[in-house]
């Protein structure tokens, strides 16, 4: 059964490509404003799980809800609920910053005065006062991260997947971005987040480890420290990793 | 309604701000209908001839005041004797000479029978037979008139007309084929390209994964290249009126409902090639090898398919290009109405529909 508080709620789930399973019965639960770290290698079934939950890909098995919506029939009311960063980085080069947030505000539903308005708190926010008419292109990409991690807040979703959102940038940007989640976890917004950084994974209020398709460990980053008797996650991750 | 407007408004961002596909979307069609109007041409005007007249007498005066009249020939040289002929056709600048043989209009008259060679440079051999028709039709117009003023005999002459491009202007045959390479290379290449883009760049996963139905998205892509391959075709034929006087004979509210079915068959087309490629480079290529070298080829744009082996007359069929410009040359030159191109309207509206469904099938593929 479903409980208030958790905003993700997974039960068995699996996909199959043919024979393989891709995902094999993972289950959890995410909790409402909490930060979560969903880790496990290349090809562990990060993304092909992720994509399930944010109504992109269809399951083969199992249940699960988001947002307490079903992933099987109601992909359209996650997808109003959602926001979403991927690895790639996601605005368009060949539009200005304000003309992004417009187009994707606009097409979240919102009415020209929320835009409007959420633009200038933006980009105060940011300190993008100097080029909101320029290109996204011209923009470092530590702030085309952080102006893509605002922009998947806009319409403010209940709970905001992210990606391996800090691909490729310096750890000073990375260090901001991790403050500009921490922000949004503590306005109320649930995170989901996807890395490769096992110094990240330490920020995170729990994570869940997955190994060849399966959920291998699942719990706050100093309880799976003091399980498996090491220091940092990193090892954590070598030792399950490596079976 | 209002999310639809800013895909749209953002689409075209994307165009106008992209100063490649500006030049293919509004310079290809101006230059390539000017390219194949004036520069690529079956036609001759003012080629440079040659006169050896050994008769010098009035038929003759009278037969060159004739071609020295036609706009297709300007004499540049007048010469004396036979041996003159090789040496000014190595020169290579007159293609042609005209030897009146001795006492032309004499023999014309009393043996009703004269002779007039005409040498022809074939090192073109297009351009050489093209020379000695115009040439022989002269020749066949005086012959006509002096039979009319003598009438004696009867002389079986030829007569041959050409119908609907009497001229045998080229430009006739190229608008519909310019017109059809175009709105196949506009509409499908563009829009191709444009929705691999989205995913090369990542932004069709956030598409996907934002409220915005997947079918929402692709219209909202091809929406503005509909609006501007019907821009294009707009210009298209107002060059081929004004710049090229190429009649349009039938109805011009056919001619349109045409091209924007074929618009649609070839944006189609380009939503089922975004399907299957995963970069612009990749939707490029299938795009600049399995529909333009067919379309151009093999559909009856530049050489007819009736003269082709008969495997390629098979695979023409499969080109929606070859439907269409059957249906613009009939509307244009012979000016006919729907019923006369109804199988060729219906074939392109079954090709477009068959392209959606596969493109549909395949999108649901790739979610699953």
């Amino acid at each position: 059964m479903m409980k208030d508080n958790n905003v993700i709620q997974v039960e068995n789930l699996s996909k199959l490509f043919g024979d393989f399973a891709a995902v094999n019965q993972i289950s959890f639960q995410v909790k409402a404003g909490e930060i979560f770290g969903f880790l496990g290698a290349n090809g562990a079934g990060k993304t092909t799980a992720m994509k399930m939950l944010i109504g992109i890909s269809s399951p083969t098995s199992g249940k699960a809800t988001v947002a307490g919506f079903d992933v099987y029939k109601e992909t359209e009311s996650i997808k109003k609920n959602i926001g979403y960063m991927s690895q790639k980085f996601a605005l368009y080069d060949d539009l200005t910053v304000k003309e992004n947030i417009t187009f994707f505000g606009g097409i979240y539903g919102l009415s020209k005065k929320q835009i409007e308005h959420k633009r200038r708190e933006l980009v105060e926010e940011l300190g993008l006062q100097e080029v909101t008419n320029s290109l996204v292109a011209s923009l470092p990409l530590g702030w085309k991260q952080k102006l893509a991690f605002s922009v998947s807040l806009l319409h403010e979703p209940k709970i905001v997947f992210l990606d391996e959102p800090t691909g490729g940038v310096d750890p000073i940007t990375r260090r901001q971005f991790w403050e500009m989640i921490y922000k949004a976890a503590h306005n109320g917004t649930t995170i989901f987040v996807t890395t490769h950084y096992m110094d990240e994974a330490e920020y995170c209020d729990r994570v869940s480890i997955m190994v060849d398709g399966k959920i291998e460990a699942l719990d706050t980053p100093k309880k799976l420290k003091e399980h498996y008797k090491t220091d940092t996650m990193n090892d954590v991750f070598l030792k399950l990793a490596r079976g | 309604m209002k999310r639809f407007v800013g895909f749209v408004r953002k689409e075209f961002y994307h165009i106008f701000r992209d100063k490649r596909s500006l030049f293919i979307l509004f310079g290809m069609p101006i230059a390539q209908i000017l390219l194949f109007g004036f520069a690529i041409t079956n036609e001759i005007n003012n080629v440079d001839i040659a006169i050896l007249d050994q008769a010098n007498d009035v038929a003759s005066k009278e037969v060159i005041n004739k071609i020295a009249a036609s706009k297709h020939f300007s004499i540049v040289d007048i010469i004396q004797q036979e041996s003159s002929i090789e040496s000014i056709f190595k020169k290579g600048k007159v293609k042609a000479v005209l030897q009146f043989e001795n006492n032309f209009g004499n023999n014309l008259i009393k043996e009703k029978q004269a002779n007039v060679q005409v040498l022809t440079d074939a090192t073109d051999p297009n351009m050489a037979s093209t020379i000695s028709n115009y040439i022989s039709s002269i020749l066949k117009k005086y012959q006509q008139e002096l039979n009319e003023n003598i009438s004696i005999d009867y002389q079986i002459i030829p007569q041959s007309r050409m119908v609907y491009n009497a001229e045998l202007k080229s430009v006739y045959m190229f608008v519909p084929g310019v017109m059809t390479v175009i709105l196949m290379l506009v509409s499908a290449m563009m829009t191709s390209i444009s929705i691999t883009r989205e995913k090369e760049q990542g932004t069709m996963e956030i598409l996907l994964v934002s409220p915005l139905k997947p079918f929402q998205v692709i219209i909202g892509k091809v929406f503005p290249y509909i609006f501007l391959s019907v821009i294009n075709a707009v210009v298209i034929v107002l060059l081929s009126i004004f710049v090229f006087n190429v009649p349009v004979n039938g109805s011009l509210f056919l001619l349109g409902i045409e091209s924007v079915l074929f618009i649609i068959t070839s944006l189609a087309l380009g939503i089922l090639i975004s399907t299957i490629s995963a970069t612009q480079q990749t939707a490029m290529m299938i795009s600049l090898m399995g529909l333009m070298l067919p379309t151009i080829l093999l559909s009856g744009f530049i050489f007819p398919i009736s003269s082709m082996p008969l495997p390629l007359q098979v695979i023409s069929n499969i080109i929606p290009a070859k439907w269409f410009i059957i249906i613009v040359k009939g509307i244009m030159l012979k000016g006919i109405g729907i019923g006369f191109v109804l199988k060729e309207t219906l074939i392109l509206l079954l090709m477009t529909l068959l392209f959606i469904g596969v493109s549909v099938k395949k999108y649901k593929i790739r979610l699953e």
